[in-house]
């Protein structure tokens, strides 16, 4: 049946400006492109709507279109419904997407408003008036002690937890070498260094040439251990532990075996050509008491300089789950919404799992004032962050940073096709073939990623002088300055915030 | 009902004027500085906190509450009773005055705490800690009731109307004080509540402010994982709150805790001697949540010690006077003039920079 699959978009090509230079036909990853008989043909099923080809064609000739006669009009069987089907009916496998969960969900982020100062008490700013967004990232004690000196000076006694810093409440949520392309992890590391952020290995290891990098690097350590090894641990400046993630709660890694290739190899320590398979949980860790285990052993590995992070999906309960995790020792939790984004996963397991980040950072923040323990940890919220206004309002519900995945990619090219999955990122961006990667250069995307961290870190200073603070710590978990607009008394309740108007 | 108004943003005047050596002075000359300064309040606030005033019960908690009904005071009587020993308890005096309209009942309680009382579960618990537990009880359980203040050997007098009319109504041309602290208050709401008006006590810390607290949001859910109700929705109860926390319960310096609440910038801590440095960078990293953001110039005072603290970039007027052994700091230097024209010195107190008074070494009260 799935040959009589209508395609999903169509390539229109402009012959009265097409010149036919074929620069399309290479540009295209999906192989959609070719020329045949003097002009450029498209088989449109194998479009992906990249728009590698739309945005490279010198002549501006090439159009892509929804296919507008696709199926008959149907509220409840919508064509992506019976698309699927088709293809499970052809295949009888999975069905596999990537990039974040792209239903019609309600998006809290759209339903919260920021306040701003008038008349009693003055707005700042931030052109004249020093504005502060440095954020440090770790355990905090509840109270310091210190002694005083005989000049009248003070010397702090309380043996602090490692701390690290950030210049902006940012870092690049978790990307691995493999889903993603050296070059867009060069990129990020690069980046990360410029804009005083992190970025992070995700789950496949750390490239040897991204060692220089180390201090703005978070290795991450999953249920795969790809990479993993004691001369890992100790390069980062924080370690993380993936125990979820947002897109795929409760769900593996599964790295293609055609995208295992011999740097990648080496990075994973695994054979070139094998699958790379993150199991589902971490095979030594059924437990909090486990997870505590692990913490701990890293802790030790690591001689207790390094932040250990936790990462988790947001799922229904998810403040209980984190208030153990902030029990059982680590520094940081890590909490991905379900509009998080992924190299790959099963559709049905993106589209249908998780909660919403809002809801979960809310309840996590509030769960953990409550049993008293919020310093123990910092938040870093994360899942479908998509500007400096999502950003301060995540601040505002008790984030201590973001992390931004998808965000970063689109700075770095990316048109969220959602094809990440198939390995042919015609951006140079998920994929691994050379033809591809060599796309991108790695220079000018990290200036594109420092660019947009410089517009974010301008715009939060911008909203917070609108509020009428000069440091960013006084925005974080000030739900006081935030208001809902269209929402029910009980996700209200749940946000921690009045509606506007009150 | 108290306690359940919106939180109020406010303009306002303040002053304060301390011996270093504990003179006593009467109320007039702070109610002639605060009186200068007229057009700075709107009629809806005025208060004054006063230290020394009860030397004949200093060893006693004094309790100033407000009622709204008699049945409120016999219920928060009943709750007292059970709390503390009364030595005695009176209402607070008080005389006509035409600007001063609709008072609520207003009493004073000189309070003492019997030791089986602090034992909680076999353990001994801080009797300050015990007093704060009362007055949170009281000020957020108890309907209509409202305690002003709950320090030793001080008081607190507020109301609503202009601080001068508020000074008069509460005779405190009567009391003798080392230390006093006025507020008028221009809010920018309607209101009639008294105990909205400053000064804010806690203990004997007391506070008034001139300005907004617009990080009052996570200051105020700060101070709550510590077992703090901040209920009454205005911020100005945030300040005395944080420094009960910081310096009576976690033992930081007074200097430092201003230092937490008005924290140096980054570009500054930077610069400082790598020590130094990392005092102040660990301040800010674990006390993030206590600074105090917005526009403010504040006059916190306890029994040994008037400190004036301007937020980190002087969104507020504040100076500071000195005369031999009197300290005085004003919204306006006309203030100060106004009940001291021949200073020894004055300025203007500089961004973030707190000015801690405290009584001259060897002084009892």
């Amino acid at each position: 049946m799935s040959m009589y699959l209508p395609a999903e978009f169509i390539v229109q090509v402009d012959y009265s400006r097409c010149r036919s230079c074929r620069r399309c036909v290479a540009e295209c990853g999906f192989g959609t492109l070719s020329y045949q008989n003097d002009r450029v043909i498209a088989d449109h099923k194998k479009c992906a709507a990249c728009q590698r080809c739309v945005s490279t064609c010198p002549e501006g000739a090439i159009t892509v279109i929804h296919n507008p006669l696709a199926y008959k009009k149907n509220y409840h069987w919508t064509p992506e419904h019976i698309k699927n089907l088709h293809k499970q009916a052809a295949t009888g496998g999975k069905l596999l997407t990537g990039g974040g969960n792209d239903k019609v969900y309600k998006s809290y982020f759209d339903h919260m408003v920021l306040d701003a100062c008038q008349v009693t008490n003055p707005s700042i700013d931030p052109l004249r008036e020093p504005m502060e967004l440095r954020t440090y990232l770790g355990s905090k004690p509840d109270s310091l002690s210190f002694t005083c000196l005989e000049n009248g000076e003070y010397k702090l006694e309380t043996e602090m937890s490692p701390q690290v810093r950030l210049e902006v409440p940012i870092v690049f949520a978790a990307m691995s070498f493999g889903a993603i392309s050296l070059n867009a992890h060069k990129a990020l590391a690069m980046a990360a260094k410029e804009c005083g952020i992190l970025y992070n290995t995700g789950e496949g290891g750390l490239h040897k040439e991204l060692y220089a990098y180390g201090d703005r690097t978070i290795v991450q350590v999953a249920s795969g251990r790809f990479g993993v090894n004691h001369e890992y641990l100790n390069q980062g400046a924080v370690v993380e532990i993936k125990c979820g993630q947002g897109a795929k709660p409760g769900i593996g890694g599964h790295l293609p075996g055609e995208k295992v290739n011999q740097e990648v190899s080496q990075t994973r320590m695994i054979p070139v050509g094998s699958d790379a398979i993150s199991p589902a949980p971490h095979h030594d860790i059924y437990s909090i008491e486990d997870l505590s285990q692990l913490i701990y052993a890293i802790k030790e590995a690591t001689n207790y300089e390094k932040p250990v992070c936790v990462k988790i999906a947001a799922v229904h309960n998810v403040a209980a789950i984190a208030s153990g995790i902030a029990r059982a020792g680590a520094d940081i939790i890590f909490l991905d919404g379900f509009r998080g984004g992924t190299g790959a996963a099963p559709t049905i397991i993106r589209d249908n799992l998780g909660i919403p980040i809002e809801l979960a950072l809310a309840a996590v923040d509030e769960r953990l004032r409550r049993e008293g323990i919020r310093n123990k940890v910092s938040i870093i919220a994360a899942g479908g962050i998509r500007s400096s206004g999502d950003m301060a309002k995540a601040i505002a519900l008790g984030a201590d940073a973001v992390a931004i995945g998808t965000a970063a990619l689109i700075a770095m090219g990316c048109r969220l096709c959602q094809k990440c999955y198939t390995g042919n990122c015609s951006w140079g961006i998920a994929t691994q073939r050379p033809e591809l990667t060599r796309r991108l250069n790695p220079e000018k995307a990290a200036e594109c990623l420092t660019n947009m961290i410089r517009g974010w870190s301008l715009e939060l200073k911008e909203i917070l002088g609108s509020l009428g603070v000069n440091a960013v710590e006084s925005l974080r978990g000030s739900r006081e300055r935030l208001r809902g607009v269209g929402l029910s008394d009980t996700e209200l309740d749940i946000l921690g915030i009045k509606p506007a108007g009150r | 009902m108290i306690g359940t108004f919106p939180r109020i943003p406010s303009g306002c005047a303040i002053s304060g004027m301390m011996s270093r050596r504990a003179r006593h002075m009467t109320g007039e000359a702070v109610i002639k500085s605060i009186a200068l300064m007229h057009d700075r309040s709107n009629g809806l606030g005025g208060g004054f906190a006063a230290y020394g005033i009860y030397p004949d019960f200093k060893d006693h908690y004094a309790f100033h509450i407000l009622y709204n009904s008699k049945q409120n005071r016999i219920d928060t009587e009943n709750y007292l009773k059970d709390k503390f020993v009364i030595d005695r308890c009176e209402p607070i005096p008080t005389r006509n005055v035409e600007a001063v309209t609709d008072p609520p009942i207003i009493w004073r309680y000189f309070l003492k705490i019997e030791e089986k009382n602090l034992y909680h579960n076999n353990q001994l618990i801080d009797e300050r800690d015990y007093v704060v537990n009362v007055v949170m009880h009281i000020n957020n359980k108890i309907d209509g009731a409202f305690v002003m203040s709950s320090g030793k050997n001080m008081g607190a007098f507020k109301g609503v109307g202009y601080p001068e009319d508020i000074g008069r109504f509460f005779c405190l041309d009567e009391y003798e004080a080392y230390i006093w602290t006025a507020h008028g208050r221009f809010p920018t709401n309607t209101p009639g509540w008294w105990g909205g008006a400053h000064p804010f006590c806690l203990l004997d810390w007391s506070v008034v402010h001139n300005g907004e607290i617009s990080s009052y949001g996570i200051n105020k859910r700060y101070l709550e994982m510590f077992g703090y109700k901040c209920e009454l929705q205005t911020d100005t109860e945030v300040v005395a709150y944080l420094v009960d926390l910081l310096h009576r319960k976690q033992g930081i310096p007074l200097d430092l805790t201003c230092k937490a609440l008005a924290s140096p910038f980054w570009k500054d801590i930077d610069k400082m001697k790598p020590e130094q440095r990392e005092v102040f960078t660990v301040l800010r990293q674990v006390y993030g949540s206590a600074l105090l953001n917005g526009p403010f110039s504040f006059i916190i005072a306890n029994s040994g010690a008037m400190i004036g603290l301007n937020d980190r970039i002087k969104l507020r007027p504040m100076t500071v006077g000195v005369k031999d052994d009197m300290v005085y700091m004003a919204s306006e230097e006309s203030a100060i003039r106004e009940i001291c024209p021949d200073l020894d010195e004055v300025w203007a107190a500089k961004a973030g920079e707190p000015i801690i008074v405290e009584l001259e070494e060897g002084v009892k009260v």
